[in-house]
């Protein structure tokens, strides 16, 4: 295996993740569309259908903002790769964005100058977590800049309970209208601290769709959030409709007594992500 | 209803635009988003020709993704960016350049809405992150502006469009805008949302 094998195959689940959405999101788009009652709302659910369908058949990207470039990585401690990842990735960023093509979205916000290939200084922004074993996982996520303006963090008095954040997330999808291109998928970070709770929201939409939280509780508060929201109205962009998110993520860490620190991480519809795995011998799986 | 639209269009034609209208244009777009707003508005202010004509086309608000091909430029995915950053100019933007018909996403705030009634314009919305889509219906790159000094995302590209849609009118030249009409049931449903949440 040769760095020219790794940066291919980081360029092709960039293609994969900018070009084809994930099936369980696509999924939970089609169901979506069968429960709508609004004409305004169904006629954007076709239309978003049929965009995903138009992009997946011409390899083309679904949404021309195509995103901040922004790795998940899984790294084993073991793994012979550990320090030649990061620039692995930072080459097939460069080559991606002239390939697939991708939009150059990185702006120095001092002088405003765009350098025209997807880098800049912390970008393609890694976020490194440590793991036992000898695999490395990378996961891709473009994130968009309209649903990325929606993220918020906020720090509730712990007093206001799980009701308090339930009415925090709901009243924040609902002031966000069309804005960040629902049926969106909501990441919920509780606790850590203000940069944790939006982390761990961040880290909760990587989950597929339909997958629950493992502990029935959060589960449970998951479920509970998501037809909260979808009572609101908003619907399809915001034209109204039955389906404002598709899906409620949690991700909690224990809090400081005095805090409750609730990150509220929106990802628009384009939900797009793709994974490599690397392991010990060399072996590079795409998907 | 559905209307199939041929730019330029006159005021009156636009005047006659309304919430819940869906368009399919043909033409010329140019798109705009805060940096190529910035650039004409300074251009106005100073008194200068602009290298073309806003008002025989429509304003999109879009940061294309767009490939050189064949000593031209391919449009590889175009749909609409968040409008309300523009707000800050849109009013003033409209005043200067009298473009009639207005393409974004998420609508626009109450300074874009006297605009539109005053110069005789609607804000269309197109479905957000649909830039396969969109980029099928537009059959030309016609020329693009500022784009040494705005880059890929911010500069002015002029697009031959055919069918370009469908474009939901939420804001019209008559005071009518889907968002408000929809404010008053989503605050009754948020009521609702709320008084479960106390049960609970």
């Amino acid at each position: 295996m040769t760095a020219a094998d790794v940066k291919g195959v980081v360029v092709e689940a960039m293609r994969i993740a900018a070009t084809q959405l994930p099936a369980d999101v696509v999924g939970a788009l089609r169901a979506a569309r069968q429960r709508e009652t609004s004409e305004l709302g169904a006629a954007q659910l076709d239309a978003i259908l049929e965009n995903v369908d138009i992009a997946n058949s011409g390899s083309i990207p679904m949404c021309q903002d195509t995103g901040i470039q922004t790795f998940f990585i899984e790294a084993g401690t073991g793994s012979p790769f550990l320090s030649r990842i990061k620039d692995w990735i930072e080459d097939a960023v460069v080559e991606a964005t002239e390939a697939i093509p991708l939009r150059p979205n990185t702006v120095d916000p001092f002088t405003g100058v765009n350098p025209g290939n997807n880098t800049g200084r912390f970008m393609p922004f890694v976020n490194w977590e440590l793991t036992d074993g000898d695999e490395i996982v990378i996961t891709v996520l473009p994130k968009g800049g309209g649903s990325e303006n929606m993220s918020t963090v906020k720090m509730l008095p712990p007093g206001v309970g799980l009701k308090g954040i339930e009415k925090a997330v709901v009243d924040h999808v609902v002031s966000c209208q069309g804005k960040p291109c629902p049926p969106t998928i909501v990441g919920v970070g509780i606790g850590g601290g203000a940069d944790i709770a939006l982390k761990l929201g961040k880290k909760a939409v990587l989950r597929p769709i339909g997958s629950a939280h493992p502990e029935p509780a959060a589960a449970s508060f998951e479920r509970e959030l998501l037809e909260l929201i979808n009572m609101s109205g908003v619907g399809p962009m915001g034209v109204g409709g039955a389906t404002t998110s598709l899906a409620v993520h949690v991700e909690y860490a224990h809090r400081h007594p005095a805090s409750l620190p609730l990150g509220i991480l929106i990802q628009c519809w384009a939900d797009r992500r793709a994974h490599v795995r690397l392991t010990a011998d060399g072996t590079i799986e795409v998907s | 209803m559905k209307r199939e639209l041929t730019l330029p269009i006159d005021e009156a034609a636009a005047r006659e635009l309304r919430v819940g209208d869906i368009l399919y244009v043909t033409g010329q777009l140019f798109t705009a988003r805060d940096e190529a707003h910035h650039v004409m508005l300074e251009a106005h202010a100073k008194g200068e020709e602009l290298p073309f004509d806003p008002a025989g086309m429509a304003l999109f608000h879009c940061g294309p993704v767009v490939r050189k091909a064949d000593g031209g430029w391919q449009v590889i995915a175009a749909g609409p960016t968040t409008s309300v950053r523009m707000e800050l100019f849109e009013d003033r933007f409209l005043e200067a350049f009298r473009p009639p018909i207005v393409i974004g996403k998420g609508g626009m705030g109450d300074r874009t809405q006297a605009a539109l009634e005053t110069v005789g314009a609607v804000y269309t919305h197109y479905t957000g992150g649909a830039g396969a889509l969109a980029a099928g219906r537009i059959e030309r790159v016609k020329t693009v502006y500022w784009l040494e000094e705005l880059g890929m995302p911010e500069a002015a590209w002029i697009f031959d469009a055919r069918n370009f849609g469908p474009l939901l009118v939420t804001m019209d030249s008559a005071g009518g805008n889907l968002y408000k009409q929809l404010e008053p049931t989503i605050a009754e449903n948020v009521k609702a949302i709320h008084a479960r949440i106390e049960e609970g």
